[in-house]
């Protein structure tokens, strides 16, 4: 488009069209040129790390003995190990049940544990940003509870509350509530006096403040909170099922980790690890349709 | 006539100040005293921190004075006034909304429905000649566009007491110069009181029926002068009027006095 308006001020208009087609030409050559390059070398990059992984397991060998190889698989596990693993998984489940269903468990405590933690976070952020008396009583409070590592709050969760689902989504709210709470807080105190003026003598109540002012403008920082946030409701979720649970891949981890089966545990760790890909993925769409008004939104340092 | 009628704002003896982060408290303001007739035009002039914006505050109930009255048609302002108006000198539309919300928002923060407003606000967006931007972005409109979008959004609640804090101070010389003119068709139009604050002195006497010049920090008021050029005026071309020129002497005379006190006090404040 400038290239074509630069072009045409310099020569008479039949010539610079095709010169600007030339050049448009060459630039998507040359763009797709580079993303095969790329593509190339990440996959190499793959074959490299898990091929000299797979050799190294295997190198040196001899006798039934693993700890004669050059790195040890019964510890270290090796690429075709975990991937016989998940074979068998997808074939034949797992020892607590279907694969799908494992996944199903956890995918379900995360989200749940996500959703509220994120709504809670949102609630207090809002109310203690808006309300200074509330903000400076809580504060320490708040301060305290984050500086707190709240893993450990997985235990009571387990006695508590039990096995079942509610004990890892309890885990994961703790974890996602203060990442959005504080996101949310300093969104709010961030607020163009400004616009909150204007919309004051534009005639906006107390509530319509908040609903068209204070959550829109928080809600860039809210949502760059969001894709932190997504991690620990993950972390919540496993950590809670990895301290006591009867269905979830955290249970699978465990049980992997009780058998001494290091291709299991790698293999639950690459299934987790689509899994938060997947969902980053949807966060960021999520995010692009909420602040489509924002020319170029940098809301995180991405590679 | 207009000596019976109530007069539309005023300030008596208001005396405003603030506190600073550090626990020291600044008069912005000292026994300022400014009326304003209904549907008068006034500019306020001053140097840089002489309590301009805060004169408007008060004015709008954003602010409370410290001490003395502020009174709207009468009435002591208590809160924030639903008759008044008031166009920031940054970008005070909200990036968030499209031009038809932003301009919508008035009256829909008022309790119209969304259809009325939303008709209301395509007749204001047609007025100041944004036809067709409707569904824009503010990020994608130039200055002079989000200017305009502010100025629908600020007229579309017919406030009688129109604030403006150096609206186009932003926008580059010739934009600016159209804007003041379609400000001068739109206020004529309406009908309401104008405070106009601008640190340019022709812009002041080009647009406004009355120049009252405020004195460097703690602002009170040094002089007021009665621009009697005739109306409609054509901003780019009325400072070529013999009488202009007369006027901008007499009130640079003034202005320059207070500019310079303001001058020497930043640069001591910059040196220690």
């Amino acid at each position: 488009m400038s290239a074509q308006s630069t072009a045409s001020r310099r020569s008479p208009a039949v010539a610079t069209d095709a010169a600007a087609e030339d050049f448009d030409a060459a630039r998507a050559r040359a763009r797709a040129r580079r993303q095969l390059l790329v593509l190339a070398l990440r996959v190499a990059l793959a074959i490299v790390i898990l091929g000299s992984w797979e050799l190294t397991t295997r190198l040196g060998c001899h006798g039934p003995d693993s700890g004669t190889c050059a790195v040890d698989p019964f510890f270290f596990g090796q690429p075709s190990g975990i991937w016989s693993q998940l074979v068998t998984w997808v074939e034949k489940g797992t020892a607590q049940g279907s694969l799908w269903e494992q996944i199903a468990v956890t995918l379900e405590e995360t989200v749940l544990g996500f959703a509220i933690g994120v709504i809670l976070g949102i609630i207090f952020g809002v109310a203690l940003g808006r309300n200074r008396l509330l903000s400076d009583v809580l504060g320490p409070y708040i301060k305290a509870m984050n500086a707190m590592p709240r893993v450990v709050l997985g235990s009571i969760f387990t006695i508590a509350l039990g096995l079942e689902i509610p004990s890892k989504v309890a885990l994961a709210v703790v974890l996602v509530f203060f990442v959005v709470f504080f996101n949310a807080f300093q969104g709010v105190r961030e607020v163009d006096r400004d616009l909150l003026a204007n919309a004051r003598i534009l005639g906006a109540s107390q509530g319509q403040l908040s609903r068209h002012v204070i959550l829109p403008s928080a809600l860039s920082w809210i949502l760059a909170s969001l894709h932190t946030s997504f991690g620990f409701a993950l972390v919540g979720a496993i950590v809670g099922e990895y301290l006591g649970a009867r269905k979830g891949i955290g249970l699978m981890i465990a049980t992997a980790q009780g058998t001494f089966n290091a291709n299991g545990v790698f293999a639950a760790m690459f299934i987790l690890a689509i899994v938060a890909i997947i969902a980053e993925w949807l966060v960021t769409r999520l995010e692009n349709f909420l602040i489509k008004w924002r020319p170029n939104a940098i809301t995180e340092v991405t590679i | 006539m207009a000596e019976s009628a109530k007069p539309a704002i005023e300030l008596d003896r208001v005396t405003k100040r603030f506190v600073s982060p550090t626990g020291k408290s600044f008069t912005a303001l000292h026994d300022l005293d400014l009326t304003v007739a209904a549907g008068e035009f006034v500019a306020v002039v001053g140097p840089t921190g002489c309590g301009k914006s805060t004169t408007l505050a008060l004015i709008s109930g954003l602010e409370a004075p410290s001490s003395g009255a502020v009174r709207v048609f009468g009435e002591p302002v208590t809160a924030v006034g639903r008759s008044v108006g008031y166009v920031f000198q940054r970008d005070a539309v909200f990036p968030w909304k499209s031009v038809i919300d932003n301009v919508a928002m008035g009256p829909r923060f008022r309790g119209i429905d969304t259809e009325k407003a939303n008709t209301e606000a395509h007749e204001w967006i047609a007025r100041v000649g944004l036809d067709g931007f409707e569904r824009y972005y503010p990020h994608q409109l130039s200055g002079g566009m989000r200017k305009r979008v502010a100025l629908a959004q600020t007229l579309i609640n017919h406030p009688r007491i129109l604030l403006m804090d150096e609206p186009f101070s932003a926008l580059d010389v010739q934009t600016r110069a159209l804007m003041e003119n379609e400000l001068l068709d739109l206020w004529a139009s309406t009908g309401a009181s104008v405070v106009f604050v601008t640190h340019d002195l022709e812009e002041a006497i080009g647009m406004a029926d009355r120049v009252v010049v405020i004195t460097a920090g703690p602002g009170t008021v040094k002089g007021s002068y009665r621009v009697d050029l005739p109306r409609p005026r054509n901003i780019a071309e009325i400072r070529f009027q013999p009488r202009f020129v007369e006027l901008y002497e007499e009130i640079w005379n003034d202005l320059r006095d207070e500019v310079l006190v303001s001058y020497e006090r930043s640069k001591h404040s910059v040196a220690s």
